[in-house]
């Protein structure tokens, strides 16, 4: 470690304004922050003292993505070796998902970070960590079997139009994940939709066993065969078929605690968007035109990235409504567009990714209508105050 | 009816005139730098299409249409003058917003403050027009549906411009690349809430 502080501070002469190497200074920041808790204190303005700042908050959601990290990559290994029919032990199945999963992650940082430092170079501040999350978010939304060059155009894509071309982190309007993810869906849509990418090797594998689908549950559903469905059990555990982080409800739930429990991840979101998705699932019960309408709610809750949805992408601070009220008013329209889209949208099986790109479109006006509602009943509180 | 209903959800959000066609994209960039006066044409808007669409829709269906005319006399049954229905229509369009902007001007000048500013504007925005030759080329078949069509597409342009406008007011703190403030970021916002609106593509209700 202080060999390491001895290098940065051989290397700082340079960087600093003045220095050779002075364009520099926003990649060495980076890197010096990264290693080392800065101890520049600010001394204008007035200020809240809290220990949580954007790294620490961006840390906490990276911790709470981890349950759902890890099982992705045993269900990886998992189905896999279903699919060859074999038998193997716990760490051979983790590995051989370890080794799926890992260059995906790797590839999702390596370019979307590599476009966060040219535009911190060229515009001139410093890197930001909000990439931090959208990186990890990256490839647990991605079906296993993409290729690393799309996931690495997706990511640039996402990252420069997205999130640089509106300032950077904190100024975004729709969720770079998700956007990522949009871009693979619209622009090669044979590479995340249909049975056999969501299991790893299943597309022109050899040795297939006889009558290994590889299907989603909601591929299932979109398909008529209601009875082939996962019990809700193996859908709450995630041994389903699916995107690497969207499988197992539990890992989910133990992230969300984890965001609720730091208070990262706001309740409201979360708590309205399951209302949402109940309650248009109840609607389609009560209507019953279909097989697909007539799914319980837990299967509907537990099916596909709707609690992935809602706990790691609804809850984005920047994307999301701002205001309390907001926040109710926006979970819920996710929560409803997303079962929506999913039952009547013949061309596409999930619903929540565009729910939620949908409602970050509608967020800001959200946002507005419930402050000129707020200030116009204090306007008229104040003055029955003034008269009276 | 649950028809008609279908129709009105299906011109909201399905075919809608900005994400699903682009129409009507001048004053849809142009006015949308607070939400107050973009709500403001967007009522507009819906307010000129749902007496226009049902005009057109009249002229089309007993002057321009083959045989449209057969109702004066039944020798007029080979006449087709629908090759007129753009000169028509647009000339249609601009004579009803002159004489709605004199008659909201007369009768309420409120709504005329309100609305005012705009209705000369709406004359030659294009998704009026855009609604009247999408009635005539689907063939709709009663004037309520030609009036829920008006009504639904006004509305999903209503939205629309209101979202980008709350979007737009919103970016104007951020710290946006310069070539690109303004229009440019306009452009990018479109772009990605058309993606955005793409969910609900391929709906058949």
């Amino acid at each position: 470690m202080k060999a390491l502080r001895k290098l940065l501070d051989n290397i700082k002469p340079h960087v600093q304004p003045g220095g050779k190497f002075e364009k520099f200074h926003s990649t060495f920041d980076a890197f010096e922050t990264f290693l080392f808790v800065p101890n520049t204190v600010t001394h204008k303005g007035s200020h809240i003292r809290d220990s949580i700042d954007l790294k620490r908050t961006m840390s906490v959601v990276v911790i709470a993505l981890i349950p759902a990290l890890l099982f992705g990559m045993y269900n990886v290994g998992y189905w896999h070796f279903a699919s060859l029919g074999q038998e193997v032990s716990f760490m051979q199945t983790f590995t051989f998902g370890l080794l799926k999963v890992l260059p995906l992650v790797i590839v999702s940082y390596v370019s979307g970070l590599g476009v966060e430092f040219i535009f911190a170079q060229v515009r001139g501040h410093e890197v930001n960590e909000g990439f931090l999350v959208t990186g990890m978010l990256i490839p647990l939304v991605m079906p296993v079997d993409v290729p690393l060059w799309m996931v690495a155009v997706a990511t640039i894509f996402a990252v420069t139009i997205g999130k640089e071309a509106f300032g950077g982190t904190g100024m975004n309007v729709f969720n770079p994940a998700l956007l990522a993810r949009a871009f693979v869906f619209f622009a090669y849509p044979a590479k995340i939709t249909g049975d056999y990418i969501w299991t790893a090797g299943l597309s022109g594998g050899t040795g297939i066993i006889d009558g290994f689908s590889g299907a989603t549950p909601l591929g299932l559903a979109s398909a008529g065969q209601m009875d082939k469905i996962p019990a809700i059990n193996e859908l709450l555990l995630g041994f389903i078929p699916g995107s690497i982080g969207e499988t197992s409800k539990i890992a989910i739930l133990i992230g969300a605690a984890i965001l609720l429990l730091t208070g990262v991840g706001s309740w409201r979101i979360m708590l309205s968007g399951l209302l949402g998705g109940l309650s248009m699932t109840l609607i389609f019960n009560a209507a019953g035109a279909n097989a697909y309408m007539e799914l319980s709610p837990m299967t509907q809750i537990l099916m596909g990235s709707f609690l992935f949805g809602i706990v790691f992408m609804a809850t984005d601070p920047v994307t999301a409504a701002q205001t309390s009220r907001g926040k109710w008013i926006y979970g819920f329209l996710v929560g409803m567009f997303a079962i929506m889209i999913r039952v009547f949208n013949p061309a596409y099986p999930e619903g929540t990714m565009l729910a939620i790109l949908l409602m970050n479109a509608f967020a800001p006006l959200i946002d507005h209508y419930v402050i000129e509602a707020n200030i116009s009943k204090r306007l008229k509180r104040a003055l029955k105050a003034s008269n009276s | 009816m649950e028809n008609l209903f279908n129709l009105f959800v299906r011109s909201i959000f399905i075919d809608n005139m900005i994400f699903a066609y682009f129409l009507g994209m001048c004053s849809y960039l142009a006015v949308s730098k607070t939400v107050k006066t973009s709500v403001g044409l967007g009522i507009a808007v819906t307010f000129v299409l749902l007496i226009t669409a049902p005009v057109n829709w009249l002229v089309d269906t007993y002057l321009l249409k083959p045989g449209a005319m057969t109702w004066i006399d039944p020798s007029f049954a080979d006449v087709d003058l629908s090759y007129l229905s753009f000169l028509i229509f647009i000339a249609v369009i601009a004579a009803i917003v002159q004489l709605v902007e004199m008659v909201v001007e007369k009768f309420s000048p409120t709504l005329y403050s309100a609305l005012g500013i705009f209705l000369p504007l709406i004359a030659v925005n294009c998704a009026i027009l855009g609604v009247a030759l999408f009635v005539q080329e689907r063939e709709y078949e009663s004037i309520s549906e030609v009036v829920v069509y008006a009504g639904g597409s006004g509305l999903g342009w209503f939205l629309a411009i209101a979202a980008l406008a709350a979007i737009r007011e919103k970016t104007r703190y951020s710290h946006i690349p310069a070539p690109l403030r303004g229009l440019g970021i306009a452009f990018i916002v479109t772009g990605l809430m058309a993606i955005a609106f793409m969910g609900f593509m391929g709906i058949k209700i």
